[in-house]
């Protein structure tokens, strides 16, 4: 048994806000370098370099990659053998967002009522998934999401008989819907499998792996490839101005799932695929 | 084409501009999004008079992250068009002669463009760090409680988007991927 204060999550949610939404990952912000140069379109081109450019500032001048600095999705996978101590973890999560958001002079986006729409004024609350593993330590990723491509994001129950070519057609039609307004070029994730909600927490948690890789299942490893070239054929490009890139990858996770159905979820993210990790 | 265009803009401006142009806007612009847009829609419909004149002028539909002390704002790109598509026509029917954001806008919009003679923008999605750089002062002038949804007056000097829809209703995102769709 291990115990943690969990103060010490607070800390680490607060870092981790602000890190994500000033810096991205390294293999994020080298996919964009390779489409600056390998772009087809001169104003696709520009777009891309202006991508780069903003980086840049962001990371100099502290000031946010995006103004939708996003609701805050947390991933925390949890030893079974921590013990946390100090008060309630969620009230310690939020709390690292609230410090995070004010603190880093982050947008707060979020409402406390979907409907009546007051605004929270500090971002909370985040959106956790927890996942209980083996072990004693406690893994922090925190992925806030802007809401121009999470709007453009879907879900599909598709039936057996669809098949891989209904996953197929169903991440491209996610992809064509979004276009321009998901801020191109994009990073697709995509869920398979499970229930309703699982294939969509599955399509989030894709966003957050390196995009250099790909999946360890060669089905899958060749729907991403395909599907990433499917993507860049369709002409939307930088900025939905037209181009060659569209998409910087597609990351895709599957789970088992039940006799009478195929779960596919499309969660659509900008260029700017934030998410910054800490370890426990 | 590359053109640089001062804010209030002329219906001339307006009606020059082409699908594709990257144009530098220099002036006075006024920031609005989805609250802002609703309550002026209520205020519209109950017969009062909005916060600012719309008349050529142009509306971003941003809201900023906050500015860190001696800034004058802090990220500052577009947010998505459409959301504000049940607006707009209204607005440009009583002189809006401009808007920048990101993404399609509706048939409705559209034809309130044409039939004004105004002009859609995009400014780069995503890119709010640069774009903030063009950008050098920023007041509240109406519904401060909204926060990052207020209206905000920004001055602006090339502040840099690119015609998608003309005054005579050319569409560079239906136009410009034709041109690389490869299927």
């Amino acid at each position: 048994m291990r115990t943690i204060n969990v103060n010490e999550v607070t800390q680490a949610i607060k870092e981790a806000c602000i890190e994500a939404n000033h810096f991205l990952s390294r293999d994020v912000e080298e996919k964009l370098c390779v489409a600056a140069k390998e772009e087809e379109a001169p104003l696709g081109r520009q777009v891309l370099e202006q991508l780069k450019e903003n980086l840049k500032i962001a990371g100099e001048d502290m000031i946010p990659i995006c103004q939708d600095t996003g609701m805050a999705v947390i991933f925390m996978e949890v030893g079974q053998d921590v013990h946390f101590e100090g008060g309630s973890l969620m009230d310690a999560v939020n709390e690292g967002v609230r410090r995070g958001y004010v603190d880093g002079f982050l947008r707060k986006s979020v409402v406390r009522d979907p409907i009546q729409r007051e605004n929270t004024k500090d971002n909370t609350p985040a959106v956790l998934h927890t996942e209980i593993v083996p072990g004693d330590k406690v893994k922090i990723t925190v992925a806030p999401k802007g809401f121009g491509s999470e709007n453009m994001s879907r879900v599909f129950m598709l039936k057996p008989a669809d098949g891989i070519e209904g996953v197929k057609n169903a991440i491209l039609t996610a992809v064509k819907d979004a276009g321009p307004n998901a801020c191109p070029p994009m990073v697709v994730g995509v869920g398979i499998g499970g229930t309703f909600e699982k294939c969509a927490i599955l399509a989030k948690k894709a966003l957050t792996r390196p995009l250099d890789q790909h999946s360890d299942i060669p089905w899958v490893a060749e729907l991403e490839e395909e599907m990433l070239v499917k993507i860049n054929r369709t002409g939307i490009g930088p900025g939905g101005l037209g181009g060659s890139t569209t998409a910087m990858a597609v990351n895709v996770l599957t789970y088992p799932t039940h006799i009478a159905g195929l779960p596919v979820a499309i969660n659509i993210c900008c260029h700017v695929n934030r998410h910054a990790v800490r370890e426990l | 084409m590359d053109r640089q265009i001062s804010l209030p803009m002329s219906k001339e401006d307006a009606k020059s501009l082409r699908s594709g142009d990257y144009v530098y806007l220099t002036g006075t612009i006024y920031t609005a999004r989805d609250a802002a847009h609703k309550r002026m829609q209520e205020a519209l419909d109950r017969g009062e008079a909005l916060p600012l004149d719309v008349k050529d002028n142009v509306i971003y539909y941003m809201g900023p992250s906050p500015a860190r002390e001696g800034r004058p704002i802090g990220s500052a790109g577009p947010t998505t068009a459409s959301r504000m598509d049940k607006y707009a026509p209204a607005l440009l029917d009583l002189g809006l002669i401009g808007m920048i954001g990101k993404g399609k806008r509706s048939q409705a919009v559209k034809d309130a463009i044409v039939r004004n003679g105004a002009v859609y923008f995009a400014a780069v999605g995503g890119a709010g760090a640069l774009l903030s750089k063009s950008i050098l002062s920023s007041e509240v002038i109406a519904y401060d409680d909204l926060g990052t949804e207020a209206i905000r007056k920004l001055a602006v000097k090339d502040f840099p988007v690119i015609v998608v829809i003309d005054s005579e209703g050319n569409d560079l995102y239906e136009t410009a991927i034709l041109a690389y769709r490869k299927d």
